[in-house]
């Protein structure tokens, strides 16, 4: 299995419904996916018996701030059968931050999903339950964009305990 | 919209409510953790239990999210290894060489073969160190107390190697973007070589206490199994795939650091309940001495030599070259005070690490930081399936089910 075939396969099913191809640096081949057509896509990258591409193996969100469309998810599926990997992207804009799950085809999706939620705050429709997962629950904003600052709380050198919460991040409220 | 089955979906915490409530009568709600000896770190499961028998079972995790990777962007690539290490910290040098990988192969840096061998050598005493904690704790767990001081005697002499080579015991940062911090010491070969020769004698030794031992069979076999399209539904990697049956290493299938020149078995198992997870790790264990030996062998043929590349755009140069070149000079504080630029683009770099597949997802936006820096962490997505495994076993085996899947909260939460 090579780049180049689960390229052309892949035109010959979703012909121009698929974006462009490039590559990473990597050697992967890389496809933008409209997201209307991810699961579609996913599914027949998995259960086509050629490609078999039986894993995904990482989801992740990453922030463009400043470029259009601001974010994107990235999938890598990997196929045990052809020792291959391929990189599937789609992207999205903050104001219409919305992208179908892969939970139906992966269970695996599940946390990887909620973990790209908590931190970028992409909403993946038709998730079994989409909540916070490594930040507590009452947190406000996603900490991973690259509009909220990396944050510190100041270090107290005091032992009185006014002084220190008279400090604390919610000493404004 | 792709149906999905809520039945095999792994539950968030807050899905298990008091059964009180919803009129059930048969089960009552267990919280276990986050402070719990046999959780492995600060791992919380929100249990549903029918008297003793898990009717479903929930890991809430984060409470050790430090934000790891949000700290890497603001750091400088090379600056940016000490935080690999923080995530799983029972296998500091996997995490570096997770990174590096992915850093040299956005530079498209070619690392000579000594150093290729030396990180050959040193993430395979990862492994047996990080299955040596496993296989300790998951003993503990079961009550076998004196496996524990067996496993962490030997332990305690890799990590006193790794702290010849990098000054540290478990915080290591000792592989750098371009090949090692700093070269091998003197008396490195010796140390390892008087390792390597008692290990398989010590594999023994735990075996002979645990392997036949009826206690350990009854706890374990038939116990917490999932088969191998379950594995990989719920992203299973590592020695918990490969005890369903499937052989899949990324090490002998997409060969990294020139594995494919070495000769090696990928141990599997069939069943995969804990028991097998158990003979695959020890099976691994002594492929692992086995791997090391090779590059052992051909770290003492080799002699003394390079540890990095001469690529200056990406390896300081030498303080002996500094004193006489201006161009070294140059490059030293350009590398000190910005450090590298690898091109724009993405880049993703997969290891078989002792837990699984690591893999570490890299943007760059052509400055000397990472844009966005995202690890693929076994024990993270391990995790789920672990209410696929607990269902209708019993309490105390929910203890041993966590152990046999070794998760590592640092790597888990970030």
């Amino acid at each position: 299995m090579d780049n180049a075939t689960v390229i052309e396969r892949l035109q010959a099913e979703f012909g121009d419904k698929i974006g462009p191809v490039s590559s990473m640096l990597s050697g992967e081949a890389t496809i933008n996916v409209p997201r209307e057509q991810i699961v579609a896509v996913a599914q027949f990258l998995r259960d086509d018996s050629a490609l078999a591409y039986n894993f995904l193996e990482n989801l992740c969100g990453v922030d463009y701030l400043g470029r259009q469309p601001r974010f994107e998810v990235v999938y890598h599926l990997l196929s045990h059968a052809n020792r291959h990997r391929v990189c599937l992207k789609v992207g999205i804009t903050e104001k219409d931050i919305h992208v179908p799950t892969l939970t139906g085809l992966w269970q695996t999706a599940n946390y990887q999903e909620r973990e790209a939620y908590d931190m970028f705050g992409i909403i993946f429709d038709g998730h079994p339950a989409l909540e916070r997962i490594l930040m507590p629950d009452d947190w406000s904003g996603f900490p991973q964009r690259k509009d909220v600052p990396l944050g510190y709380e100041e270090v107290a050198f005091s032992n009185t305990e006014a002084q220190i919460s008279a400090r604390k991040p919610f000493a404004e409220e | 919209m792709t149906f999905i089955d809520h039945s095999l979906s792994v539950p968030s915490p807050h899905s298990i409510t008091d059964p009180a409530l919803a009129g059930k009568t048969n089960t009552m709600v267990l919280n276990m953790g986050p402070h719990h000896p046999s959780t492995h770190g600060v791992l919380r499961l929100v249990v549903e239990l029918d008297g003793e028998t898990v009717v479903n079972v929930a890991p809430d995790v984060g409470f050790l999210h430090t934000g790891i990777e949000k700290n890497m962007e603001f750091k400088t690539y090379q600056q940016a290894v000490v935080m690999t290490d923080r995530t799983d910290y029972l296998a500091p040098l996997s995490n570096n060489l997770s990174y590096v990988l992915a850093v040299e192969k956005l530079m498209g840096v070619e690392i000579p073969e000594r150093p290729t061998v030396a990180r050959v050598l040193l993430v395979e005493l990862q492994r047996i160190s990080s299955h040596l904690v496993w296989l300790s704790s998951h003993a503990l767990d079961l009550a076998a107390m004196s496996v524990f001081l067996y496993g962490f005697r030997e332990r305690e002499q890799i990590l006193d190697i790794f702290e010849m080579v990098s000054g540290a015991r478990m915080m290591t940062s000792y592989f750098r973007v371009g090949g090692l911090a700093y070269d091998l010491p003197n008396d490195f070969l010796p140390t390892v070589k008087a390792l390597l020769d008692i290990m398989p004698s010590r594999i023994d030794e735990y075996e002979s206490l645990l392997t036949n031992n009826i206690i350990w069979q009854e706890r374990t076999m038939g116990v917490g199994a999932i088969d191998s399209a379950a594995a990989i539904q719920y992203g299973l990697t590592g020695p918990g795939l490969r005890a369903t049956g499937v052989a899949w290493d990324l090490r002998k299938d997409m060969p990294y650091c020139g594995y494919e020149t070495y000769d090696f078995n990928v141990p599997i198992a069939k069943n995969g309940d804990i028991y097998d997870r158990y003979l695959v790790r020890m099976a691994e264990m002594r492929e692992s001495v086995n791997i090391a030996l090779q590059a052992w062998q051909r770290l003492k043929d080799m002699g003394p030599g390079v540890f990095q590349t001469s690529n200056r755009k990406v390896a300081p140069p030498p303080k002996s070259e500094i004193t006489h070149s201006m161009e070294s000079l140059i490059h030293h504080f350009k590398l000190w005070t910005e450090g590298f630029k690898p091109p724009r683009g993405d880049a993703l770099a997969a290891i078989e690490s002792p837990r699984g597949e690591l893999a570490t997802y890299i943007v760059s936006d052509g400055g000397p930081k990472p844009y966005r820096v995202h690890m693929r962490a076994p024990s993270f997505i391990n995790l789920q399936s672990l209410p696929h495994m607990a269902k209708g076993q019993l309490m105390a085996d929910l203890v041993a089910l966590i152990a046999s899947l070794d998760p590592v909260l640092g790597e888990v939460d970030r």
